[in-house]
């Protein structure tokens, strides 16, 4: 049953009167239900493109905050890749103290109304909860990215950022490569040593993947637009429609435009394809242009956007992670009829949020477990008329802890869909490397970097987040992005 | 940047215009091209040739045909405007090497991208030897250019109004049989370079060609610009825009630019009778 956001409120409220946040017991923490988020309808939704999850009501903040046990061992914590003092801030949101929660959430993280509404917390923070340990029920644990996100969207609404003190002009130059979210972190934070910061963006918009590739109903641009002012307004020059290595090279950047240190948060922005015949058909896409085309080019907007789109009926999706997930929904709304999640293991081993996959089905899209595309089949005018898919089973873990998916042979049968979207990763974008042959990459073509410093092989320059780890998170991408600035605020002390 | 420094109306929809874009100008080599935007958030992103650069004035040169709504959008700024968001230079520059004896095949306004090319190659001292064609003669655009490369430049149409009623490909064929050239490249609309291709093969001349696939990024981000080359997946963008004629699935690459020619025609149609009130 979909509860209204005023409802949820209500029965919040009513909780909320029972309690006092000085004399509340341990016991009556436990029996406090976890709140529900609040979400638009799902049959009102699929026609919009405006964010799912609506946010909790002050009350329900407030009371999913009393959820939280205040443990001494503190293992949420450990589970946060970026040590966030999770109890901490949890415990001035349980007290109604936003401003004070949002000081201590900005101590760790640049950006937690975007972490608050894109990480993987239940593989996180939430995975490791006492609350949801105790009550063996990862649904149970505090519901620690909903809370950090209200108080992230309460400061944003309420004027109430905490300042960025920026140091001293130093008189050194350091150009960041990419404005994802590795690319943001490490431009405020060694901006706030005083030194001047160029970030150059390929794009004719900035935000990385956070704009062009999660769409507008899980993360609204609005919010990446207010970080992205954030960092102008204290002082970065941002350069768009500028390719580090085309544009401009790396060395230029450092002999000739006089740049001290480059960080390089080039993202993982090339599609892999799985080379199977008629990957080339009329109607297959990679993930990347079909969400770009949505997200970045607008083009879900009929009357305004010019950047076209593929009116698709019956669209099979390849992959099981978030960009699949993103992709699916995008077809949905885009008017599709019926959308199909193809993946060759089981949910349980899918690497998207839990919380998309359960959006994705309330949503209506299918999920075709345990099947493998190995061909894509064209009509006569080359358009993608079915996909031929194999049925496999799981066997052996492999090196992923993962089980292997094994495919049964003579099982293939062809399946009739129009449009083909693959969703199966990105690589990294080997540009830079063909133009800074110093830099050592590994065989996938990242970035190897000193795990401490982020510095690559190159003098000067540092690198993190995809283009490093291969596709990954953005909170861990930021995380990265925060050390490399650390290394490169020593790096520019001692010269 | 990207003020719009000159135009000029070369045939009935065929613009030249130049940019100021240093940092593009200084950079750019002959093959490379750049994305263009025109600004806001529902604009599309579409691929251009640097026809010719500067590098002390820090100026790039166009030539753009309108066929669409954002070329005509674009063709339709005036000198002293800005061109919103310009992005280059892109792919890899065509090798410019000595070959020898190199005959250069430019359809429609795909001798704009040809001029920089052949002209490169004459300038470090290969032979050359160049055919345009077109429609009809409004559409032949920089035969002065070309001339000062080719004194004895060779023109055809489909119709016959200028030069030899003929296509490209014939005094192609002739050139390969009798004057046996080193190399071929091919610019123009697909259907065009495709049947260049055909033409070299039975001579074994290597033939060049430069891919105008859908572009979106053009940082091989998208993978839209895909084609099929030989036995692999090339992006345009960042492996070309310049690949092998005779390995390029030419059937499949077409296919793939008609992807979105429905929603093109109402979105034309749209614009036109916007611009006609
Ligand atoms: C569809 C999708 C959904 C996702 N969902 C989630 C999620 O729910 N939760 C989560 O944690 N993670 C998610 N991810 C992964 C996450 O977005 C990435 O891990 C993260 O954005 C990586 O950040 P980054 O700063 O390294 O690079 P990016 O965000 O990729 O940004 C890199 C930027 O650099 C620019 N660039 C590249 N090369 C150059 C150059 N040579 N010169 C100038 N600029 C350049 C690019 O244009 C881009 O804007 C998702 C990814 C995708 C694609
Ligand atoms: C590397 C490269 C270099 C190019 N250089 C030039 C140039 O120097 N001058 C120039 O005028 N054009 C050039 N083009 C083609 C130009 O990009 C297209 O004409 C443009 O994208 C059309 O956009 P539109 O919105 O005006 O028209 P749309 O309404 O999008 O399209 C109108 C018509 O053009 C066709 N079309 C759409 N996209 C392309 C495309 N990328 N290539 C060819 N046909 C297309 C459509 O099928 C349709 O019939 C180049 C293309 C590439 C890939
Ligand atoms: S583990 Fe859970 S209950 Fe314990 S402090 Fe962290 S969020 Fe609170
Ligand atoms: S245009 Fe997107 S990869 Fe080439």
């Amino acid at each position: 049953m979909h509860q209204t956001r005023e409802q949820l409120d209500v029965q919040a409220k009513e909780i909320l009167g029972k309690f006092s946040y000085d004399t509340i017991t341990m016991k009556e923490r436990m029996g406090i239900p976890a709140q529900e988020m609040p979400a638009q309808d799902p049959a009102v939704r699929v026609c919009n493109m405006e964010e799912v999850a609506i946010g909790y009501t002050e009350n329900q903040v407030r009371v999913e905050a009393l959820r939280c046990l205040q443990c001494k061992n503190r293992p949420c914590v450990q589970g946060c890749p970026v040590s966030i003092d999770i109890p901490g801030f949890i415990a001035k949101a349980a007290a109604g103290d936003f401003a004070s929660a949002i000081s201590i959430l900005k101590d760790s993280s640049l950006l937690p109304s975007i972490c608050g509404r894109v990480c993987p917390q239940e593989v996180q923070c939430q995975l490791t909860c006492t609350v949801g340990k105790a009550k063996k029920d990862i649904d149970q644990a505090v519901a620690i990215g909903r809370i950090e996100r209200f108080c992230a969207d309460w400061a944003r609404e309420n004027n109430a950022e905490p300042a960025m003190e920026i140091a001293p002009a130093t008189g050194k130059k350091v150009a960041i490569v990419g404005s994802g979210p590795a690319g943001v972190t490490a431009a405020a934070d060694v901006r706030r040593a005083g030194h001047e910061v160029v970030m150059f963006e390929a794009l004719h918009k900035a935000g990385g993947v956070l704009v062009y590739g999660i769409p507008e109903f899980r993360l609204p641009k609005a919010i990446v637009q207010k970080e992205l002012d954030n960092l102008t307004a204290m002082g970065v020059d941002i350069e768009l429609d500028f390719l580090v290595g085309r544009t401009r090279k790396i060395h230029d950047l450092m002999d000739v435009d006089g740049f001290d240190a480059v960080f390089v948060g080039s993202g993982a922005g090339l599609p892999r394809f799985m080379g199977i015949p008629g990957e080339n058909l009329v109607g297959v896409f990679s993930a990347n242009e079909y969400l770009t085309r949505s997200n970045l080019m607008k083009a879900y907007d009929h009357e305004n956007a010019q950047t076209p789109l593929f009116h698709s009926k019956k669209v099979a999706v390849f992959g099981g992670g978030n960009v699949a997930m993103d992709a699916a929904r995008t077809a949905k709304r885009l008017g599709a009829d019926e959308v199909y999640i193809v993946y060759r293991r089981t949910e349980e081993e899918m690497p998207a949020r839990k919380e998309e996959v359960h959006h994705a089905k309330e949503e209506g899209i299918k999920f075709l477990m345990l099947h493998a595309p190995v061909e894509i089949v064209g009509d006569e005018k080359g358009k993608v008329a079915g996909v031929k898919l194999i049925t496999c089973e799981l066997g052996e873990p492999d090196a992923s802890g993962r089980r292997r998916p094994v495919e049964i042979q003579g099982s293939e049968k062809i399946y009739d869909f129009d449009s083909v979207v693959v969703s199966i990763g990105n690589s990294s974008n080997p540009l830079i490397k063909q133009t800074t042959p110093e830099i050592e990459v590994n065989k996938w073509g990242n970035f190897i970097v000193d795990e401490e410093t982020c510095q690559t092989s190159m003098k000067g320059v540092f690198a993190g987040g995809d283009i490093v780890l291969g596709a990954a998170t953005v909170i861990l991408a930021m995380g990265q992005g925060r050390k490399a600035a650390k290394a490169i605020n020593d790096y520019l002390a001692a010269l | 940047m990207n003020k719009i420094l000159y135009k000029k109306q070369l045939s009935q929809n065929v613009f030249s215009m130049v940019l100021e874009a240093p940092l593009i100008a200084r950079e750019r080599k002959p093959g490379q091209f750049i994305i263009v935007q025109l600004g806001g958030d529902f604009g599309e992103r579409i691929p251009l040739t640097i026809a010719d650069a500067d590098a002390e004035k820090g100026t790039i040169s166009l030539i753009i045909q309108a066929v669409g709504v954002t070329t005509l959008r674009l063709v339709n700024l005036n000198v002293g405007e800005y061109v919103a968001n310009v992005l280059g230079p892109l792919g890899h520059p065509t090798p410019i090497k000595k070959y020898g004896k190199v005959i250069g095949v430019g359809g429609g306004i795909g001798v704009a991208p040809l001029h920089p090319v052949v002209q490169a190659l004459k300038a470090i001292g290969n032979e050359v030897k160049i055919v345009i064609g077109a429609r009809s003669k409004e559409l032949i655009v920089m035969e002065k250019e070309l001339r000062v490369i080719d004194p004895d430049l060779t023109i055809v149409t489909d119709d016959g109004s200028y030069g030899k009623k003929a296509l490209v490909t014939e005094p192609l064929k002739e050139a390969c049989e009798t004057w046996k050239p080193d190399l071929a490249i091919a610019m123009g609309p697909p259907i065009m370079m495709k049947f260049c291709a055909a033409t070299t093969r039975p001579f074994n001349v290597h033939t060049l060609v430069s891919l105008n696939t859908i572009m979106i990024d053009g940082t091989g981000m998208c993978g839209g610009c895909r084609v099929n080359v030989g036995d692999e997946t090339k992006f345009v963008c960042v492996d070309g825009p310049d690949f092998d004629g005779h390995l390029v699935d030419w059937d499949n690459m077409m296919l793939r630019l008609g992807t979105y020619r429905a929603q093109e025609q109402e979105a034309d149609h749209r614009c036109r009778v916007g611009l006609n009130k």
